[in-house]
Order: C-alpha cells, then sequence, then structure tokens
C-alpha cells in the first residue's frame, strides 16, 4: 500500500509539473501533427492503401511522438540537482521509476487520443467499429513504449548526447511491441478477422510483463549504483 | 602465458578451418535443391551460433560485474559482446549472400532476418552508448544492464521461428529437430563452429587485454590530471 501511495505521488509530481509547463505534450502534439504532415508528402495513396498501412502509421506518429515526452522524463529532474533529492528521499529506485512511467503512460495517452482521431479526419480513415479493442491495442502498446522509454530515459539521463541515444537505443528495442501493435490496429481498421492475429496479443502482454518485471528488478542499478 | 593461449587457440583454429574447407568443398556433395552455394551455411550458422553464445556470455560477464564490480568483468563483457558483433555480422552478410542466389533478394523483411537486424542494432547501441560515458564504473553498471534487456530481445529473435511465420528455412540441425541435413554433412558444421568459439575466444582474449590497458591509461590520465 505504502509502494503504490509513494508510486502515485510520483505520478502524481510529474502530471502536475507537466499540467503548469505543458511542455512535453505541446511539443509532442505538435510534433505528431508534423509528421501527419510529412506523411501526405511521402505517399500518395488510394483511400484502401491508407486503411492498410494505417496500423503503421499511427505507431509511428506514436512512438515518435512519445520519445519526446520519455526524453523529458528524467532529464526535467537535472535542474536544481532534483534526481539526488528525488534518489535521497525514502523512495525507492522501483517507486520512482513506476511513478514516472505512470505518468508518461498517461501523458502519452493523451496524445494519442488527440492524434488518432486528427489521423482519421486529415486521411479520411474510418475509425473501426470495434474502437474499444482498438483503445486496448493503443493501452498495450503504449505501456511497452512507456516502459522501456522510461527505463532507458534513466539510464540516459546524465548522457551528453541523451536526446541523440533515447531513440537509438529504444526504437530497436521496442520492435516486438510495435509490430504487434501495428499488425492488430492494421488488422482492425481494415475489418480483418482479429482471431488470426490473437498471437500478436500474446505477443504484447508478454513484452510489457517482461520489460516491466526487468525494469523494476534492475532500475536500482541504473539509478543508484 | 596469455600469449601462449592465444596464439594456440588461433593455430588450433586456424587448421580446423583448414581441414574442414577442404572436406566441405572435396568431400560433401552438392545439395540436391539449392547446388554448391548451400556450402554457405558451413559459416552462417556457426558464426550465428557463436555470436548468441557470446551475447549471453557478455550478458552473464555483466551480471558478475553487478555482482562482484570488478571493472576486469566489464571488460570481458565488452570484449564479448564486440566479437559476437563482429560473428553477427558475418552471419547476416553470408545469410544475404545466400538469399542472393536462392531467393534471388539480398534482403527481405522476414520475421527472423529482421529480428537479427533487429538484435545488431540493439547492439550497435550498446557499443554507443559505452561510448557516450566516461566514468568506468557508470559505464560498466549501465552496459550491463542494457546487456540483460538485449538478451531478452534475442530469446524473441531465437523463438520468433516458431512465434511468426517465415520464409526463412526451418530448421536443419538434428539438435533443433530439423533433421533435414544427409548423414555426414552435419559433422563439419560443428567442427566449424568449435574452430570459430576457439577464434571467438582468442579475439576475446586480446579484446580484453586491450580493454584493461585502456583502463589503465585513463587511471594514469586521470591521476596525472589531479596535480
Amino acid at each position: 500500500m505504502k509502494f503504490l501511495r509513494q508510486t502515485l505521488a510520483i505520478a502524481a509530481k510529474d502530471l502536475r509539473s507537466e499540467i503548469r509547463g505543458k511542455e512535453a505534450v505541446n511539443a509532442s502534439v505538435s510534433f505528431a501533427l508534423v509528421i501527419l504532415l510529412l506523411f501526405s508528402f511521402a505517399f500518395d495513396l488510394e483511400p484502401e492503401q491508407v486503411r492498410d498501412i494505417s496500423g503503421g502509421l499511427l505507431w509511428l506518429i506514436f512512438a515518435f511522438a512519445g520519445t519526446l515526452i520519455l526524453n523529458r522524463s528524467f532529464a526535467r529532474e537535472l535542474v536544481n540537482d532534483c534526481l539526488d533529492a528525488l534518489l535521497a528521499s525514502p523512495v525507492s529506485g522501483a517507486q520512482l521509476f513506476f511513478g514516472k512511467c505512470l505518468a508518461n503512460y498517461l501523458l502519452i495517452m493523451v496524445v494519442e487520443c488527440i492524434s488518432l482521431p486528427v489521423f482519421a479526419i486529415f486521411y479520411n480513415v474510418r475509425l473501426p467499429q470495434r474502437l474499444a479493442l482498438l483503445f486496448l491495442v493503443m493501452l498495450l502498446g503504449t505501456w511497452g513504449i512507456t516502459v522501456i522509454g522510461t527505463m532507458f530515459s534513466a539510464m540516459t539521463v546524465n548522457l551528453r548526447l541523451r536526446e541523440l541515444m533515447l531513440p537509438t537505443l529504444i526504437y530497436p528495442m521496442l520492435i516486438p511491441a510495435l509490430v504487434g501493435a501495428i499488425e492488430l490496429s492494421r488488422v482492425l481498421i481494415t475489418g480483418g478477422p482479429l482471431a488470426e492475429n490473437l498471437i500478436w496479443f500474446r505477443v504484447l502482454v508478454a513484452f510489457n510483463v517482461i520489460f516491466t518485471i526487468l525494469s523494476l528488478a534492475l532500475v536500482e542499478i541504473v539509478l543508484v549504483g | 602465458m596469455r600469449l601462449k593461449i592465444i596464439l594456440t587457440l588461433t593455430v588450433l583454429s586456424g587448421a580446423i578451418l583448414a581441414w574442414n574447407l577442404h572436406r566441405i568443398f572435396t568431400q560433401v556433395p552438392d545439395e540436391a535443391n539449392q547446388g554448391a552455394i548451400f556450402r554457405i551455411i558451413y559459416f552462417h550458422v556457426p558464426a550465428a551460433i557463436t555470436s548468441f553464445t557470446g551475447f549471453y556470455l557478455g550478458m552473464f560477464s555483466g551480471v558478475g560485474y553487478l555482482i562482484r564490480k570488478d571493472l576486469r568483468l566489464d571488460s570481458i563483457a565488452a570484449s564479448i559482446n564486440e566479437v559476437s558483433l563482429a560473428f553477427a555480422t558475418i552471419t547476416i552478410c553470408t545469410g544475404s549472400i545466400w538469399g542472393r542466389i536462392i531467393w534471388g533478394i539480398w534482403w527481405t523483411w522476414d520475421a527472423r532476418l529482421t529480428s537479427y537486424f533487429v538484435c545488431l542494432l540493439i547492439y550497435f547501441g550498446y557499443f554507443m552508448l559505452r561510448r557516450a560515458i566516461d566514468d568506468p564504473t557508470t559505464r560498466a553498471r549501465l552496459s550491463a544492464v542494457l546487456s540483460i534487456f538485449a538478451c531478452v530481445d534475442i530469446v524473441l529473435v531465437w523463438k520468433s521461428i516458431e512465434w511468426f511465420r517465415t520464409q526463412h528455412p526451418g530448421p536443419v540441425l538434428e539438435i533443433r529437430g530439423g533433421g533435414g541435413m544427409a548423414p555426414g554433412m552435419e559433422a563439419p558444421l560443428w567442427w566449424n563452429f568449435l574452430a570459430l568459439l576457439m577464434l571467438s575466444a582468442a579475439l576475446i582474449l586480446i579484446r580484453t587485454r586491450q580493454e584493461a590497458m585502456k583502463l589503465e591509461i585513463d587511471a594514469l590520465r586521470r591521476h596525472a590530471h589531479a596535480f
């Protein structure tokens, strides 16, 4: 119970700080819009083809825009040595990590919930009738991005090239989760048979469980030593 | 002593590779469907197994560092991962040459190939991370953690053949339940594996020595700057 309370305190602190400044979410939403614009120049597709690749486009937007939020996650604690203060406080590394994970998760979900309808309008894609399932895929895929991103954000926080290092390190690591989420989103948007693609749900869940446990076990080593 | 071991391993590995090359090109017949190009498997598969073995040993060495905080273990981990990365590159290159002849293309985004490529990118990231950190203990700590994450990804690579549909050939070795090679054709592959393991051990010993010297030079440099 104490674990949860302190974790939520960290998450609330991060969310409050973001709501006041709005720097990461604003940058992330703007970046998502820029990517949406760039895609329109990169592809000149028929509506049918757009639906086929919509899963890939959506998750590229989510992953790229999400990185901006993840990059700020630990970096914002560098000012005034806040990270050292947090580490010195009676909050364990796992609580700090999990709290930041929850805050990042909510922020990335907000960006996704804004990007999804904008994407649907710009590219004339009818959102699937099974919208709840698409939302479930977003919940699962985003947790994968968040947990890996937050862990690597902690690893790269003190590096000079952290803005460069984070995407380089996390995108290859995220491939199984992204592939699963892309496939499921594509199937849901095109109205394909879901039963044949349930393996991707299992891949997503396995990815999330494995890397959440691993991150919680190792984050203390990363942050404290 | 170290030099003697390196020399012995290199000579033995060279001798086995030369003897095996002779066997592969003069005694092993062409494969019925693929012809002569199938012989690339004698280097492709051993290089892949060597790289996988190395990545795991690298991880164990990293975990050893996390437990014992001995920087020599980090040097060993970095050396092993570097040599394994070289063998992984050999695997991708030999596979690509085989694909050009059999599939008519250098590369396809098949699940196993993609996973292997992902694995390469993760280890490129591993060395980028190492280069970006100046403090040896932080470098060792973060590299070890990244190595653990990378090895979990290798499990996905290894299992991907069962999870995903693929155009990569199915398992042919008996040990993986394949049984697709004629008797006598599989033996040179395992000899090549042994030779490549010895070669990688020699290379790791050389790289570990270099890493140890680098640490020593860094320590001397810091000492000099302190004055």
